[in-house]
This record gives structure tokens, C-alpha cells and sequence, in this order.
């Protein structure tokens, strides 16, 4: 089950790299085509151990759902953490009071954390420095506002932590 | 009429960038010019793409510029983490005005 799955992602990444399909001549190339295929199996033999320990998860289409629904929240963010980021840039007093907070995440499985922590890097003001085990974050801010862990964690982890737990959990 | 789109893309992008840039330069301490350059570097660069996907069309290299899209979202945050953290456990100090350090006081990373 799982080198078939980490097969599919494999043949998938190929044909949107290489891309063999003229859509103007409608011609295929089929070289291409079967060292996809090749390489593939090959892929799918040796790098099994470093895949995904849960490949049923790939085959759910809610999560996709739910990923599409994220998508557009995460640029939404993103847009707003640039302008803050730039105002402090041009500001000439530069309004920045930095520290590094903790706050703590629900999230139980690696993916599911990384995307966090990713989406906090993201988002305004915010950098993931370090995290451990149970589940607490270390967080760089440009402008500190709550020093506790519980109002961290409302105003960082907060908005993201429902829609991934539904992606990923 | 696609070609115009793109070229707004790539100027937003170049802003972004050289805001990202320009942060760099002037914020105090490293862990701040990371949020800059990771932040505004980040989304120029994925404007930036955008708009070749835009000017060149749903072909062999508008695919390519998607792929570079996702795999610069996924790496360019875990880069910061990495370098943060390893700055922090090789005992480089927050900006003098910081307020609170939690790492330091948890005794996660490095200690005088």
C-alpha cells in the first residue's frame, strides 16, 4: 500500500516536471512517458522508509476539501503580514518591540505540526524558533503583546489550529 | 492581455522583494531581519511565479512555476526555523530592547 501510494505521487511529480503532452499537436511523447514509469518503480523500491507511516490519509477527499478552504486563508494572512512587516521597514522610528513567546498547539501529528509551524512563519509578525515534544511553540515576535502562554496562544495559534486540524488529524 | 497581468505580477513581486530587502538592512538583530526576509521574500517570489504562470500559460512552464511555488512555501519557513534555532543554541543574544525571552528562560537553548 504504501509504495503504491508513494508510486502514484512519484509518476505524478514526473509528468507535471516533464510534462510530455503537446496540447498544440495533441502528440505524446512516449520516451518520457515510460522512464516515468521506470523511475518510478525505482523510487517507490528504495525510498520506501522515508514516506508517509499513514498513506490512507492521501486517499481522503475531505482533507482536500478542507486544504482548499486553507489555501485562501493562508494568503489572506500572508498579504496582511507583508504590509505589517513593510510598515515597520519604512517606519523611520521603526515601532518594534521584539521577544520570543511560548504558546502551546493541540496538534498531535508531524504534518500536522510543521504546517503550523510554517503558518506562523507566515503570518503577521510571527516565527517559529523551536518546538518540543508536548507541544509547545517557541515564537519570535516583532511586537510582543500578551507574555502569558494562553493569550499567545489564542492570538497566534488560534485561527489556523481548526481548519489543520481537520486537514491533518 | 495576459502579458499585462504578468508584468503587474512581476512588479508587485520586485516591491515585495526589495521591501524584504530594505528589511534586512535595517532591522537590529537576526532573528527580525529573518521575519523580513522570509515574509516579504517569500510572497514576492511567489508573486513573482504567479506571474510567469500568467504570462506564459497553462504549458510545460507554468507547471513548473506551481511546483517552485509549493516547494518555496514549504522550504523557505523551515529554513528560517532552522537558522533561528541554531542561532539561538549557538548563544547569539535578542536585541538589547527586547521584552521577554521564554526560550532562554525554559532553558531550551543556549545559556550564557
Amino acid at each position: 500500500m504504501r509504495r503504491i501510494t508513494l508510486f502514484l505521487v512519484s509518476v505524478v511529480i514526473w509528468y507535471l516536471l516533464t510534462w510530455p503532452y503537446n496540447f498544440q499537436e495533441h502528440t505524446m511523447d512516449w520516451q518520457i512517458f515510460i522512464a516515468g514509469i521506470i523511475f518510478s518503480i525505482i523510487a517507490s523500491i528504495l525510498f520506501v522508509e522515508v514516506f508517509t507511516k499513514h498513506p490512507h490519509e492521501l486517499f481522503a477527499p475531505i482533507r482536500y476539501f478542507w486544504a482548499l478552504c486553507y489555501i485562501p486563508m493562508l494568503f489572506f494572512y500572508m498579504l496582511i503580514a507583508n504590509l505589517y512587516v513593510v510598515y515597520r521597514v519604512i517606519h523611520p522610528l521603526m515601532p518594534i518591540r521584539p521577544g520570543i513567546v511560548k504558546v502551546k498547539t493541540r496538534l498531535k501529528s508531524e504534518s500536522g505540526r510543521t504546517a503550523l509551524a510554517n503558518s506562523i512563519t507566515l503570518t503577521p509578525g510571527t516565527l517559529a524558533v523551536d518546538i518540543t515534544d508536548d507541544g509547545f511553540l517557541y515564537i519570535h515576535c516583532i511586537v510582543v503583546r500578551e507574555t502569558d502562554v494562553e493569550g499567545a496562544t489564542k492570538r497566534i495559534v488560534g485561527r489556523f489550529e481548526p481548519l489543520l486540524e481537520k486537514i491533518f488529524e | 492581455m495576459n502579458e499585462i497581468i504578468g508584468i503587474v505580477f512581476f512588479g508587485i513581486g520586485i516591491v515585495f522583494n526589495f521591501f524584504g530587502c530594505l528589511g534586512l538592512l535595517r532591522f537590529p538583530d537576526i532573528y527580525n531581519r529573518l521575519q523580513a526576509a522570509t515574509k516579504c521574500v517569500t510572497f514576492g517570489t511567489i508573486f513573482l511565479l504567479l506571474g510567469v504562470l500568467i504570462y506564459t500559460g497553462f504549458n510545460s512552464l507554468g507547471i513548473k512555476a506551481i511546483l517552485c511555488l509549493i516547494f518555496i512555501l514549504i522550504t523557505s519557513p523551515t529554513a528560517a526555523h532552522a537558522i533561528s534555532r541554531g542561532v539561538h543554541h549557538s548563544r547569539v543574544k535578542l536585541w538589547k530592547k527586547s521584552v521577554i525571552d521564554k526560550y532562554k528562560e525554559d532553558g531550551e537553548g543556549g545559556s550564557d
